[in-house]
């Protein structure tokens, strides 16, 4: 298949420090990718390297069958033909909301300039906010006028570096939902970069969850909640805890709260200790149950309120519950887990607490 | 604001990929070059020193060189601080009748060049002049005077004319210091002097040390004050070995000498400020003024009001109606062509000057390396360098420069091209370039910072090359610093003494030569209408500080606001 960008065993660094390590990646025209990661995880030094600003130690960035960057080798920014958007928007302070926009065109006459930024400020929904200057806009209107710019020479690829960070949480939503809307119906792919997984969610087609400068997983949304491909995706998509058990056949685990039986079969040893991720929606609390467990803390939500239960035994299970039932904090109560999918992760040992 | 560096790891910053890097490395190397070569030919002046000048000096001069050096040191040290901190602390803290209008007036003294006010103070309190005639009309021949050609005189003049140095550093000290701090002093037992002396004064005292510090580097560079009054010093000296005794090597074993009292002062600075790196604005408002009343604000009044009279408004009235009687002789073609070649030289000066400083700027802003940096730190060290030391460095390294072409020249046959670089007005420009280089340095550099990382590359991305966001991004947004930066350097140029003096070749009179020349021949009147000149100018980069620091101020007020 024909690729729009593909990063092979990219390494980036600076003096000892190495901040990108062997990281491979491959983008289909048209594409919408996400690099999610925590802070100085190495996520924006890939965007960095992709766009041209960081010259990179090892491997190859190929951009549309031409190669950008190796070592010792790095095509300069502007030769690129990629757009950018920057955490801080970047705007030029000192020209009009039109310039900004018709900056990156080159060899338009006056009247193709007036058109082109008349036309994508109406896909931004700023039309008429042409002769304003930056300051005089909000922050979430200046990140449409730095889309605005960065989609004005037509790039294959959009880079968009934290585009939302610096924006009230409401807004952030809406406006990834927009960005996307707009991406797609231009048919332009695009990688963002973002440490906020429900930001990711919402624009991202695929997700390379990165950590300390490599993928741990490039995959669909769906399947990194579902389907964790390891102990840290698990951990940082979504939310849950981590208890131990015992494999007993391949789709039944012995917990300290009961047989758990789930839907998918593992073909490790019975008698292999797992560590199984429960998420909050898995654990239900019930009078009945007779694994009982004590409400450590509570967080009131609206529609739900989320639990976190101590277990008996050491250990910690969250628990998401309709907001109607109500549950003081200290009492001990029972649970029940209902999950028919389990995720299963393989333990060394035992666990240290039984 | 601080987000958006986490993207630019250190050592990284890429935002010149077109600037040329190694040229630009090359041209920051070539200006410390400048600044470097001609003290360390000053200093090499004692590797063959001239011994029967300097044995001849010793025995003469030299211990009344170094004590009248100190003398006016410590005068002018303690006059500016008592002065500058009493009425930035008058202004800042109490309020009185006119405290508005001397809040700003009081920074205008900035303006007058010190050899201005000096031949103005002479005419107007000797003997012969008004002030005295005056009082003898008045009061008979009994009463006495202070004589005003005396080291208290020189002082006074000094003081009156640097104070503002400090006064506008010790006052936006006092402004961002806010009412907290001292409120703070206040309930915990202070009455209103311990608080100012135990708290607001030790907070306030790196601003202090670092205007008191600036004065003095004016008092050591400085040459028309001290010759108008006849009192030696190292410049003074520096000039009489050079022009009297035309021993150009004696004149550098003076220079050197001078450049240990300024490193003397630097270090001084440095050891006074020390750690003491208090952060400022602690945001709790700009300080609740004191409302004076009675006797403590009528003497408050007298006393700004007089420090405003006597180192401004006297001397402009003095100069304005000296300068009104030889207008109508004075005013000719002559003078039209004097100050057409001091804008000119100065014209000149700046363009040249920016252009350095802006290199700078850039070296230091895209690359991050050791050599750049202190390259830049020694580039910027030239205005520490008085004028005379300076003009002696440049004069004799161009000496040497034209020896070894004439050498070179009679080794191939060819007659000697005779003097190429000494007496052109290169060496003149190049004192300015490295004396300046760090006037221009300072608003380019606080512009440039100003900049971030991301507008250049975001130029970058949208498909523009090095020279396009030069041209599209970065000179639009630099544009009022370079403005500034280069009107100050005019205005300095144009008030240069010492250099210009010592360098100028035939023809290349300035408004400061001529004031020279007509104040050395005590003719008063006829050094009036480039000295009022001179200050007009002058006015122009103050206004700008006054404006700035009352944009400041304003802010601050709206700080306090609640919200």
């Amino acid at each position: 298949m024909e690729h729009l960008l593909e990063i092979t065993d990219l390494c980036c660094g600076y003096d000892n420090h190495t901040v990108v390590d062997g990281l491979s990646l491959h983008m289909q025209p048209g594409m919408l990718c996400c690099l999610l990661g925590s802070s100085g995880c190495g996520k924006t030094t890939v965007l960095r390297a992709i766009a041209g600003f960081e010259p990179i130690r090892g491997g190859s960035i190929v951009l549309n069958d031409t190669l950008v960057s190796a070592p010792g080798h790095t095509v300069a920014p502007e030769k690129r033909g990629l757009g950018m958007v920057f955490q801080d928007y970047a705007l030029f302070p000192h020209l009009s909301i039109s310039d900004n926009i018709t900056f990156g065109l080159r060899g338009s006459t006056k009247k193709q300039k007036r058109d082109a930024s008349d036309s994508l400020l109406e896909l931004v929904g700023l039309a008429g906010y042409g002769n304003r200057f930056p300051h005089e806009l909000s922050g979430g209107q200046q990140q449409r006028v730095a889309l605005a710019r960065a989609l004005a020479p037509e790039p294959k690829l959009l880079l968009l570096d934290e585009p939302f960070s610096n924006l009230d949480v409401e807004l952030r939503e809406r406006l990834a939902a927009d960005v996307r809307d707009i991406l797609k119906a231009r048919e332009t792919a695009a990688i963002f970069v973002t440490h906020d997984q429900h930001e990711a969610f919402v624009m991202g087609e695929r997700i390379a969850v990165m950590n300390e400068g490599r993928i741990l997983q490039w995959d669909t949304p769906f399947n990194l909640y579902h389907e964790p491909a390891n102990r840290y995706v698990a951990d940082f998509i979504g939310q849950g805890r981590f208890i131990s058990g015992f494999l007993v056949t391949p789709d039944t685990v012995d917990t300290p709260l009961g047989m758990i039986r789930g839907n998918r079969a593992y073909t490790w040893p019975s008698g292999s200790w797992v560590e199984i991720l429960l998420r909050p929606d898995d654990v239900l609390l019930s009078e009945r149950s007779g694994y009982r467990c004590t409400i450590s803390d509570r967080a009131f939500r609206g529609a739900e309120t989320l639990y976190t239960l101590r277990l008996p035994e050491g250990g910690e299970l969250l628990s998401l519950m309709p907001s109607h039932h109500d549950f003081p904090v200290g009492m001990e109560i029972g649970v029940v887990i209902e999950a028919d999918h389990l995720i299963l992760f393989r333990a060394d040992r035992a666990p240290t607490s039984s | 604001m601080t987000r958006t560096t986490n993207s630019v790891l250190p050592g990284t910053r890429t935002d010149g990929w077109r600037l040329g890097l190694q040229p630009i490395q090359l041209a920051t190397l070539a200006l410390a070059a400048m600044v470097a070569l001609p003290l360390l030919v000053v200093f090499s002046g004692w590797l063959q020193p001239e011994n029967t000048v300097w044995q001849h000096l010793v025995e003469t001069v030299l211990t009344d060189l170094v004590l009248n050096t100190m003398v006016l040191l410590t005068g002018v040290a303690s006059g500016v601080l008592v002065l500058g901190v009493g009425l930035a602390w008058l202004t800042t803290m109490c309020e009185f009748p006119g405290r508005r209008l001397f809040d700003w007036a009081l920074m205008l003294p900035l303006a007058i060049p010190a050899y201005v006010l000096a031949f103005v103070a002479i005419g107007l309190f000797d003997y012969s002049g008004p002030v005295q005639t005056l009082m003898r009309n008045s009061f008979g021949n009994s009463l006495w005077f202070p004589p005003i050609r005396s080291t208290g005189g020189v002082i006074s003049v000094m003081v009156l004319v640097l104070y503002p140095y400090v006064y506008m550093l010790a006052r936006s000290a006092f402004i961002t210091q806010g009412h907290g701090t001292l409120e703070a002093a206040r309930v915990l037992g202070l009455g209103p002097w311990s608080a100012f002396f135990r708290v607001a004064l030790p907070m306030a005292r790196p601003a202090i040390v670092a205007g008191i510090s600036l004065a003095l580097m004016e008092t050591l560079a400085d040459f028309g004050t001290v010759a108008v009054f006849n009192y030696d010093t190292f410049t003074t000296a520096i000039y009489k070995a050079w022009f009297g005794l035309f021993n150009l090597q004696a004149a550098s074993q003076l220079a050197s000498l001078l450049l240990l009292f300024v490193a003397l002062a630097l270090f001084g600075e440095r050891h006074l400020r020390g750690r003491a790196r208090y952060h400022e604005g602690t945001r709790s408002g700009p300080p609740r003024r004191h409302q004076l009343s009675g006797a403590a604000a009528a003497l408050s009044t007298f006393a700004a009001g007089g420090v405003f009279t006597l180192a401004f408004l006297l001397p402009v009235i003095q100069l304005v109606s000296w300068a009104w009687e030889v207008i109508a002789v004075d005013l000719d073609s002559r003078y039209i062509g004097l100050l057409w070649h001091t804008l000119i030289l100065g014209a000149i000066a700046a363009l040249l000057t920016v252009t350095g400083a802006l290199v700078l700027a850039f070296a230091r802003r895209l690359r991050g390396d050791r050599l750049t940096g202190s390259a830049v730190g020694v580039a910027t060290l030239g205005y520490a360098l008085p004028g005379s030391v300076l003009a002696v460095g440049i004069m004799l390294t161009f000496t040497g420069i034209d020896n070894f072409i004439n050498g070179v020249a009679r080794l191939l046959g060819q007659g000697s091209p005779g003097q190429v670089l000494g007496g052109t007005v290169v060496a003149l420009l190049i004192a300015y370039l490295v004396r300046f280089l760090a006037v221009a340095f300072g608003p380019i550099e606080s512009a440039l910072s100003r900049i971030r990382h991301s507008l250049p590359e975001a130029a970058h991305s949208l498909g523009a090359g090095g020279g396009e966001v030069l041209r599209r991004i970065y000179l639009p947004l630099l544009r009022p610093g370079l403005l500034t930066a280069a009107l100050l350097v005019l205005v300095d140029v144009m008030k240069e003494m010492p250099a210009t003096l010592l360098l100028r070749p035939f023809g290349w009179d300035t408004l400061a030569v001529r004031i020279y020349e007509m104040t050395s021949e005590g003719e008063w009147e006829r050094a009036a209408l480039p000295g009022i000149t001179l200050v007009l100018v002058g006015l122009l980069p103050v206004i700008i500080l006054v404006r700035r620091s009352a944009r400041r101020t304003e802010r601050n007020d709206n700080d306090s606001e609640p919200s």
